[in-house]
């Protein structure tokens, strides 16, 4: 119990007739990376409001850091850090000054936030863009930017809403090794995304989230061990190309998932079920035998591909 | 460092629930440094422009008009300028709480950086109302200066005056933000607010001429507004013409519509950012 940074019981939302949550159970542990994962507006936003204390609960029981957030919101926000969806940093102010202003409503002096900003900007490797207005930075010095600010207060609890989405390649693997370092310092992180290689990059444990409901819970792994085969076989058709017939290949695999575009035999042995299907007259226009991911778990469960 | 270690340094937050007036100053902070990278583009709104009007109106204009008892036994520059002030302070008070909220929420979105730590979105609105305050009081108190350097002050009554103006200020400014906090879009809110609002009120609400020239049927309008209550207590303040009973009943309509504006800009902003 003294362990459990968030603890949540049938904790829902509703926007009038909209049911954003329908009851979600949560147990989150300190030092833990915790993901949100699921499709846009399937809910995870409207639960981390909750937890970042800034969006009642409709019902339920929610404790946060040991405390009630309709009762100690205050109190809970000034332990915890938020990365919000979109970077809402003053872009009239220079990068420093964006850290030295949000310390202050943290009630550190000036002195502290002062220092804290000199750390912070080493961390999101801004440095050398300190007296910069924040206006120019590109995406992911926005981003790092916008993480570096959560951090002013030394947050218990990271909260992270979609951290990369719309950043490059290379500017998510930066924000990914920084969020890495936090967890080495045993920063509790809850991330929402809907990146199925940023869950299983990050996350050590993670829930799908559909529809305002968790449908899944478990560690990457577990999940892919539960709800997937250790491979599957990609069959991409051309769009008008005829396609096996799905009751054949069934016999093949575990289970045969069937995409517009592709057909996907889940199996233990990928290459033995792509021969097999060749064999029996299946004419892909290619192929691919790869080992599962959270994509097939979530496909598994919600029965679409995650992204669009 | 060995894993151990790693999972037994538990860290601990640095930051701390303020008591609310310093939530409210941390807030005032950062509006303040935000003002200081682009002040100068305000003193031509709120000092320069109050000037002209001062120079036009008061001494130009003024020359026409003959001192006897509309004007309060005073000549019209002395009669007009505590009017000015109050005036000034309600139009400065009516641009300082309309784009600067909706930007709060919408454009700079500062307000929703500020909800997400400790302060309330009750101390956030408070803090930027204070900040309209410090703003009328600082760029009254430069318009004041010039009140005195044309002639324009008869004594030390018009320092009480621009007390009368900021708080007539403050209290439209109340009503502004709560208005100010329901707008989603900017469409044609502000601009009505303006113009069906705002300057009728600083045309007829006594500031260019006394109420009692007002027809009959519009004297009830005027009374209604802050600016009328303001203007009467500035300038009865400038002139020394306050009596006790008329002064502290507009002294009372302020603060209670300053009390209504503060419950109603608290209650729309916690509304809007803790959804």
């Amino acid at each position: 119990m003294s362990d459990a940074l968030i603890q949540a019981r049938g904790l829902a939302k509703r926007f009038g007739a909209v049911e954003a949550v329908r009851g979600i159970d949560l147990d989150v542990t300190r030092g833990e990376v915790f993901g949100f994962l699921g499709p846009n507006g399937a809910g995870k936003s409207s639960a981390m409001r909750m937890i970042a204390c800034v969006s009642p609960r409709s019902a339920g029981s929610l404790q946060v850091l040991g405390m009630d957030p309709d009762v100690d919101g205050p109190a809970i926000r000034a332990r915890i850090g938020v990365v919000p969806q979109q970077d809402n940093l003053d872009v009239e102010l220079t990068v420093r000054q964006n850290l030295q202003v949000y310390g202050r409503y943290f009630g550190l002096s000036r002195a502290a936030v002062r220092a804290k900003a000199i750390e912070l900007l080493e961390f999101a490797q801004l440095t050398d863009r300190a007296e910069s207005a924040v206006d120019p930075l590109s995406g992911g010095m926005k981003r790092r930017l916008t993480i570096a600010r959560s951090l002013v207060n030394d947050p218990e609890l990271l909260l992270l809403d979609e951290p990369t989405t719309g950043l490059d390649p290379q500017a998510r693997h930066l924000v990914w090794d920084r969020l890495y370092r936090l967890k080495q310092r045993g920063v509790t992180q809850l991330i929402t995304t809907h990146y199925m290689d940023e869950a299983e990059q990050l996350c050590d444990r993670l829930v799908v989230m559909d529809n305002g409901l968790i449908t899944a819970e478990g560690s990457p792994t577990d999940l892919i061990e539960r709800y997937a085969t250790r491979e599957v076989v990609e069959l991409r058709f051309a769009p008008d190309a005829p396609r096996p017939e799905l009751a054949e290949l069934a016999k093949l695999a575990d289970r045969v998932e069937e995409l517009p575009d592709r057909l996907l035999l889940y199996t233990a042995d990928g290459e033995a079920a792509l021969g097999a299907a060749l064999r029996a007259g299946a004419r892909p226009t290619t192929s691919l035998v790869r080992r599962s991911s959270l994509e097939d778990v979530f496909l598994r469960l919600t029965g679409r591909s995650l992204v669009e | 460092m060995t894993a151990e270690s790693v999972t037994t340094a538990v860290p601990r937050s640095a930051g701390r629930v303020m008591p609310g007036w310093r939530a409210v100053l941390a807030v005032m902070e950062s509006f303040w440094i935000w003002y200081r990278r682009g002040w100068r583009a305000t003193v031509v709104s709120s000092v320069l422009q109050p000037v002209l009007f001062l120079l036009a109106f008061g001494v130009g204009f003024g020359s026409l008009v003959r001192t006897g008892a509309a004007t309060g036994g005073a000549p019209y520059l002395v009669y007009l300028a505590p009017g000015l002030l109050a005036m000034t302070a309600v139009q400065t008070a009516a641009f300082e709480s309309t784009y600067p909220v909706l930007s709060g929420f919408k454009w700079q979105q500062v307000y929703w950086g500020m909800s997400a730590s400790p302060i309330t979105p009750g101390q956030i609105a408070v803090g930027h109302l204070c900040w309209v305050a410090a703003r009328l009081l600082s760029s009254g108190a430069v318009y004041l200066l010039a009140i005195v350097l044309v002639g324009g002050a008869a004594g030390i009554g018009i320092v009480v005056s621009l007390l009368a103006a900021v708080l007539c200020g403050c209290a439209f400014s109340a009503i502004t933000m709560a208005f100010a906090a329901t707008i989603m879009n900017e469409g044609s809110a502000f601009a009505s607010y303006f113009r069906f609002v705002l300057i009728p009120m600083t045309l007829f609400a006594g500031t260019f001429f006394p109420v009692s020239q007002l027809p009959v049927w519009l004297r009830p309008l005027a009374w209604a507004t802050p600016l009328w209550h303001g203007t009467e207590l500035a300038r009865g303040a400038a002139l020394n013409t306050l009596r006790w009973w008329p002064a502290l009943g507009h002294l009372a309509y302020l603060l209670a519509l300053l009390a209504i504006g503060v419950a109603l800009v608290r209650w729309r902003f916690t509304v809007r950012l803790f959804r």
